[in-house]
Order: C-alpha cells, then structure tokens, then sequence
C-alpha cells in the first residue's frame, strides 16, 4: 500500500515538474539529466580509446619475441621479424627532426620574440594552418613532385623526412610559439634593464624556462611524423628490402605502411603477425605520447614563475 | 669581445627571421608544384569529362564528381557524429567533471588523437566492417558509414581539445555572475559559457572537419574503394570512394607524366584548396570575433 | 653637480597613454629626486626614457634631449646597452629571474661578458649588503630566488640592480605591495645609497615622497608642474594644483 502511494507522488511531482520547469527542483532534476547525458557522451569517447589500446595489446602480444623485434621478414613477410620496419621508422623520424625541430623553433622565436604584428605576420600565420590543415596525402604529391622527381632524390629516406618536415612544422611552430610566450614579459623587461641584447635574453632566459613546452610539443609532432603514411607512400617506402638502409638516399620500409600493405595486400596473412606490427607502431608512437606528457607535467611542477 | 658578440647576434637574428618566413616559402612552393603538375590536366581532359561522373581511368574516363562525392559523405557522416560527441566531451571536460578527471581524460582524449590512422583501418578492417555487415545485413561492411564512423573518431580528438581550450579559456567571472543570478550550472553552461566561447567551439569544428576531408588511410582501408557517385540516403550503406584514398591508391600505378598522373595531381589541387578554405574561414572567424570583443571591453 | 638634464622633452606613445609635455628638468647627483603625482601623470614614462627602455614600446613622437654627463642619450648613434648598465632601474612588483640569488645577482655580470668567478662573488656579497639584504640570505645563495618573502624580493631586485655599480638607479614605486618594515628597509637603504649614487624615485604615497626626498618634482597630466628643494615643496607648495594633491583634494 506505502509503495503504491509513494510512486504516486512521486509521478505527482514529475509532472508538476514538467508543467512548471521552473522551480528548482525541475532546473535540478534537468541539471542532473543534462549532466548524465554529457557523462554518457564523454564515456563514448573515451571507453573505444582505451578498448582498442587494450585490444591490440592482447592480440598482438602474442607475437612480440626477440626474433620478431630484430629479424628480417621470411617468406613473403608472413614470417620472421619486423627490424627494417623499426629501424626505418627510426631513421625517418629522427630525420624529420633534424629538419623540422631548428626551422620550427626558429620560426617560433622569430613569431613570439622579434615580429610585430603587421600584414606579413599575419600572412605568416596564415600560412602555417594552412600547412597545418594541407591533407597528409597531398603532402605525398608534394614531396613525389619536387624530393623525389624534381631534385632528383628518389625514393629514399631523404626525401621522405623532407616531406614529413614540412608537415611536421606547424605544429612544432604553434606549440613552440606557446610555450614561448607564456614566458612572463616582465623576465624580458628586467633583462633589457639589466643590459642584455635581446638575443641574450632569449638565449638565457626565455628559451630555457620555454623549453619544456616546446619539447613537448617536439615530440608531439614527430610522434605524428612516425606514424604518417600517406606521406611517405610515394616519397620513401618499399615493401621488400633484403637489406637495412645504408645511406639517406636509400628507399626503406617503415611501419605505418608496412601494416598497410600486410593488412590489405597479402594473403594468407597471419593475423598474429599483423596485430604484433600494429602493437609495435602503437608502442612506438604512444610512447612519445607518455614521455610527452610526462615532461609537460614535471616542468609544470618545477617551474619558477 | 663586443664586436664578436655583434657579429654572432646579427648572423642568428637574421637567420631566425628567415625561419619565420619559411611557412609562407613553403606554403608557396605546395601550391606551385601542385599546380605545374595538375593543370595539364584541365588541357589534356575536357572540363565536361572532368567532371563527369564516371571515374574509370583505364579507359581514360576521368570524371571527379564521384570522389567528390565520396568524400563530401563520409565528411559529412563523421560530422554528424563527430561534433555532438566532440563538443559534449568537452563540456564534459571542461564545465562537469571534476578536477582529478580531468587531468585523467584530456591526456586520453590527446592519445586518441595519436593513433595512427592506419591501425584504426586495420582494425576497421578486421572488426568494424564485419560488424556492419552482420548488424546490417549488408552484402560488404566497407561501406561509406564504416569510413564515417572512423573519421568519426578521428577528428573527435581534434574537436576536444580546441573546444576545450575555449570553454577554459571564458573567464571564471562569467560564470560566478551567472550562477549569482540564481543560474544552475546547467543553465549556464547553455546560455553563457557556451555562447562566450562559442568563437573557439566553431574553429573547434570547422578544425574537426578539415581533419576528417583530410584523412587518407583510414577512408582507404575501410570504404570499399568503389569510385561510384554516392546518391541517396542508401549511399551510406555503399562502397565509395574519397579523393585521398584515390590519390593514395592509384598514384603508385601511374605513368610519370600521364593524363592520369595529372589528373591526380588535379584532384591535390582540389583538396588543397578545400582545406585552404576552411582553414583560413576557421582562422579569420576567431580573428573577427575576438577584435570585435576587444572593441567593446576597451 | 647635475646628473641628467632633461631639455624639453615631449613624448607621445602610438596608443595615447601617458605622454610627456615640454619637460625642463635638471637632477643632481649623488641626491634622492623624487617625482610625484597622480597616476597617469607621465612619471614611469619619464623613468623608461632615461634608460631607454620605452624602445620596447611603440613611441610615435620623441623630441627634446636628454643629457645623461652632457650627452644626449636619445641620440640614435648611442649604445644603449652600456647606457642601460649607467642607469639602473628597480620595477614596482619584485620580478626575480627564475633562477637562483645568486645567479640572479651575477647574470647582468655575465651578459656583459664577464665570467671571472671572484668578480661574481665579491659582486654578490657587496650588492647585498647595499641593499640590506645579506644577513637574510648569506646561507641560501643557491636557492630559487622565488623562495624570498615579497620584500626580501624586492630588496634583491635593489641588489640586482646595483652589481654593475651604475651611475643612476631609477626606482618606480619600489615600495608598493610591501609591508612597512619592508618599506623601511628600503628607504633607510636609499638613504645609504644616495651618497655614492644619483636617485630617482617614484613614490607611491605623498609621505614616501615627503621622507626620503632631497628633491621633488611634481607631474600632472605628462607637464611638470612644479620643482622644489627638499621639505620645501611638501610644506608650503606655491602651485595650487600641487597643494590640492598634497592635501589630498585629488588623485
């Protein structure tokens, strides 16, 4: 009998509610609502994340050994190991870097330090998200029409980390930017009153404290570098090389693009292996992701300002 | 010594300013080869073929529209779900979870935004597209949705963060005068925060987009590669095919200098004029808005 | 024996703000100047030219001179950086470099290219000790300066500023923000140190100004209003616009 006439009021009051939503008792029963559902859609987002993490962590464990990490591929691929997939995604990151990391910080310097804000600055901004937004694959074109026709490069690590530079550097530029001018001015005043040029004051104080930052956002671009395939499809990778690569002008397999072509292009392959290269390129790249933000959190901690 | 100190100081400043006119260098040289490669191809096709809708290129039929079309449905798919859930985890994020959350989701969030595209393939692939083809009773999973829900989940990362930054980025005050006024957090998610950010959450999406146009691999990998002009509702449930996953899939057969290598080129020329829109739209509307606010705080 | 002459200075910044008039100015040395006024008179103005430190800024109009020992330091042909070790300056919130004391002591040592280790040192303690500071400090040298209580940072910027041993220290509302003891230590520091140096000083009350000033001169509205010795201008000011702002009717 209770039961019964305690859902009576209580539908009693969800409808008084309804006609009436302004109480405060409705505004909170609409917070509680909309909030659950924001709850909700957060949890879309970030449940499938961590389900594919896991799921290829388990699939593809299986396949992880010694022989995998450091052998060359056997039998059309479908057996052995997976080394000049690494090496070459080694060698094509750090040769992004090499190329990106000083133009990049170079541009940010000039962009937080040194340019006022006119038309050509302007136009400059302009032009890197532009860079930012050019699709991956048009940079392939990009780099197939001048590296590796034009200048002559072939195929070859060299004309791949050229490319991958260039797309690599609005982001090194705006996260670099950032960090840059998140430097307290009253550093610079104080510098400037002190005698120093302005060179001396970047070089001794604002590049130093700005650091961290533009680490993390070093890293955070070449971990997209590494793990790009579309850019290095026409301008480096093979699929089948007896050998590791010698030289910058040499051609080499990378492992973005050789999971690529193991998943789509090659029968009978086995689905072990497949799961142990993505695992490996997953480990590559989120590994960047966690020394990342491991340094951004610990400099944030450290800081002096 | 001075003098020294000089001389080096000159020779570094002129080397910075030149870095940072290498984005437009760079911007410009994009364009240039793009087009030197991909105007042949308005000579060698007529523009009517060329933008016609058969795109069989063995038999020199080189009509755009179905590419075109492939990608403005799987965009548009990824758009549908893409901005309602990115936008709802950044309010999430931002105005409903708790501290110690949010120092947990936004690195995720982050790590989503990491993942190669080319393992989401692979794994649509594997999973997606079978999935599909069993729940809708279809004869393939590739299907332009398997594209959309993966792009989906691509660009949602990107729609966060800058979101994100933007709801953070409204001043505490706004909202401590709105809850003042007898406000529940609710209401003034929805009728202050919002709206004041709402400048940022429109680069957030038109960022988002650009992303998902953009994408190559994943399209390629999992829409089924059918260059047929998507027409209908029912065209979602159909293989397609983007202009990326074209370009990516078909640059490696062809012939250094053909028509069909021009062609090709034509089509980067397209999307790099498609991103070039929506990037510096995106841009410009932040720059308008945010003088506009100036003006009236001044 | 006049330090700075200031001939007929006229400022005008690109944004409109705090621009100076025609001002006819004459600081003496090894003496406490103080200038005074309410706010937007034009006196920080007048302190970032003396060490030109407004090149930062966007000027549009700058004319008149500024004789720093009978030369013109707004000559374009000057080295400003040796000027801005001749002239000192000490901001209105403590900014300590994000380093240690003693690095921040020793960096305007090392942008001027001096390494020599004992010079560092003998700098560090002899800076500090100016500033009143040393006995607070002596045993944490080595730790971020950040560490340092609100005045005990402001009394190292003092000390920061006086390690390259300049002619003249500008100093801009030093005092604001810090508890009195704090303000004391200050001003009795200033009181030392006019012996051996030309002082400029921004008060940031008429009574700082009334206590430490050998001289003073009164701004309104970027002109200068009036100029007196000592005392003199506090008690018994001639101009009724600046007796109406001693007496506290404005500002």
């Amino acid at each position: 009998m209770n039961r019964w006439s305690g859902m009576q009021s209580k539908v009693r009051n969800w409808i008084a509610m309804i006609r009436n939503p302004n109480t405060s008792a409705a505004r909170g029963m609409i917070q509680q609502f909309g909030f659950g559902l924001l709850s909700l859609v957060a949890m879309i987002t970030v449940v499938p994340i961590l389900a594919v993490i896991v799921y290829i962590f388990i699939q593809g464990i299986p396949a992880i050994s010694v022989e995998f990490l450091s052998g060359f591929p056997r039998e059309g691929m479908r057996q052995g190991g997976i080394l000049p997939a690494i090496v070459g995604t080694f060698y094509l990151t750090l040769g992004t870097a090499v190329f990106s990391v000083p133009l990049g910080i170079g541009a940010a310097i000039y962009l937080s330090e040194y340019a006022s804000e006119n038309r050509w600055t302007r136009l400059i901004r302009i032009a890197i998200i532009n860079l930012a937004g050019i699709p991956s694959v048009v940079y392939g074109l990009f780099g197939l029409g001048l590296f590796v026709l034009f200048l002559n490069l072939g195929t070859s690590i060299l004309a791949g980390s050229l490319t991958l530079s260039i797309m690599t550097l609005p982001v090194i530029i705006s996260t670099a930017e950032e960090a840059l001018r998140s430097v307290p001015q009253s550093f610079r005043v104080v510098s400037i009153s002190l005698g120093a040029t302005r060179w001396q004051t970047i070089r001794k104080i604002i590049l130093v404290e700005a650091l961290p930052g533009i680490l993390t956002g070093v890293i955070l671009g070449l971990e997209r570098a590494a793990g790009e395939t579309a850019p290095i499809l026409f301008t480096v990778a093979a699929f089948f090389l007896p050998q590791l690569p010698r030289s910058p002008l040499d051609a080499t397999m990378a492992l973005p693009y050789h999971l690529f072509v193991i998943s789509t292009q090659v029968p009978g392959m086995p689905i072990k292996i497949q799961f142990g290269t993505a695992l490996v390129l997953l480990f590559f790249v989120l590994g960047m992701n966690l020394i990342a933000t491991t340094i951004r959190s610990r400099a944030r901690a450290r800081r002096q300002w | 010594m001075k003098i020294n100190l000089n001389w080096s100081e000159f020779l570094i400043t002129r080397l910075i300013k030149v870095s940072g006119y290498s984005a437009i260098i760079f911007v410009g040289l994009i364009f240039v080869f793009l087009v030197m490669e991909g105007f042949p191809a308005l000579l060698e096709v007529p523009l009517g073929k060329l933008i016609g809708t058969r795109w069989y290129p063995i038999e020199e039929h080189f009509g755009i529209l179905p590419l075109v079309g492939g990608s403005l449905i799987v965009t548009i798919g990824a758009a549908m779900f893409a901005i309602p859930i990115g936008i709802g985890t950044a309010l999430f994020i931002s105005e409903v979870s708790p501290r110690w959350a949010r120092d947990i989701l936004k690195p995720l969030v982050e790590m989503l935004g990491g993942l190669p595209s080319v393992v989401l393939g692979f794994l649509g692939i594997l999973i997606l597209a079978p999935f599909l083809r069993r729940f809708l009773d279809l004869p393939t999973g590739l299907t332009a949705l398997a594209g959309s829900i993966l792009l989906g989940g691509i660009s949602i990362p990107t729609i966060v963060s800058v979101a994100e930054d933007a709801l953070d980025a409204v001043p505490r005050s706004y909202r401590d005068a709105a809850i003042a006024l007898g406000a529940t957090r609710w209401q003034t998610i929805w009728r202050v925060t919002l709206p004041a950010a709402r400048s940022g959450v429109l680069t957030a999406i038109m960022l988002g987009i650009g992303r998902a146009i953009g994408e190559t691999m994943t399209v390629m990998m999992v829409t089924g590669n059918a260059p047929v002009l998507p027409i209908g509702l029912n065209a979602l449930f159909q293989p397609v095919r983007t202009m990326t996953a074209t370009i990516a899939a078909e640059m490696g057969e062809v012939a250094n200098g053909s028509t069909h290598y021009h062609v090709l080129f034509f089509i980067g020329v397209v999307l790099f004029m498609i991103s070039l829109v929506i990037n510096v739209t995106a841009s410009a509307v932040v720059f308008r808005i945010k003088n506009r606010s100036e003006r009236i705080l001044s | 024996m006049n330090k700075i002459v200031i001939e007929n200075l006229s400022i005008h910044y690109s944004d409109g703000t705090e621009s100076l008039k025609n001002i006819n100015l004459s600081i003496p040395e090894h003496a406490i100047t103080v200038i005074f006024g309410p706010a937007g008179g034009g006196k920080s103005t007048l302190l970032r030219v003396l060490n030109r430190l407004n090149d930062l800024a966007d000027v549009t109009l700058m004319s008149g001179a500024v004789l720093l020992d009978g030369v013109n330091i707004l000559d374009p042909k000057v080295d400003v950086i040796s000027l801005r070790r001749r002239v000192g300056m000490v901001f209105a919130r403590p900014v300590v470099l994000p380093m240690s004391i003693r690095k921040n002591l020793t960096y305007s040592l090392e942008v001027a290219g001096e390494h020599n280790r004992g010079i560092h040192d003998a700098a560090v303690i002899e800076s500090l000790k100016q500033a009143a500071l040393w006995d607070e400090v002596e045993d944490r040298l080595d730790e971020p300066a950040v560490t340092l209580s609100g005045g005990q940072q402001q009394r190292l910027c003092l000390a920061r500023s006086l390690v390259l041993k300049p002619e003249v220290i500008l100093l801009d509302e030093p005092t604001s923000g810090l508890d009195p003891i704090s303000t004391g230590k200050v001003e009795s520091s200033l009181q030392e140190l006019r012996k051996n140096y030309t002082i400029i000083l921004v008060p940031h009350s008429i009574q700082q100004a009334a206590r430490t000033a050998d001289y003073a001169a009164f701004f309104l509205q970027g002109e200068l209003i009036e100029y007196g010795e000592g005392k003199a201008l506090f008690v018994n000011p001639h101009d009724k616009r600046t007796e109406d702002y001693i007496e506290g009717r404005f500002g």
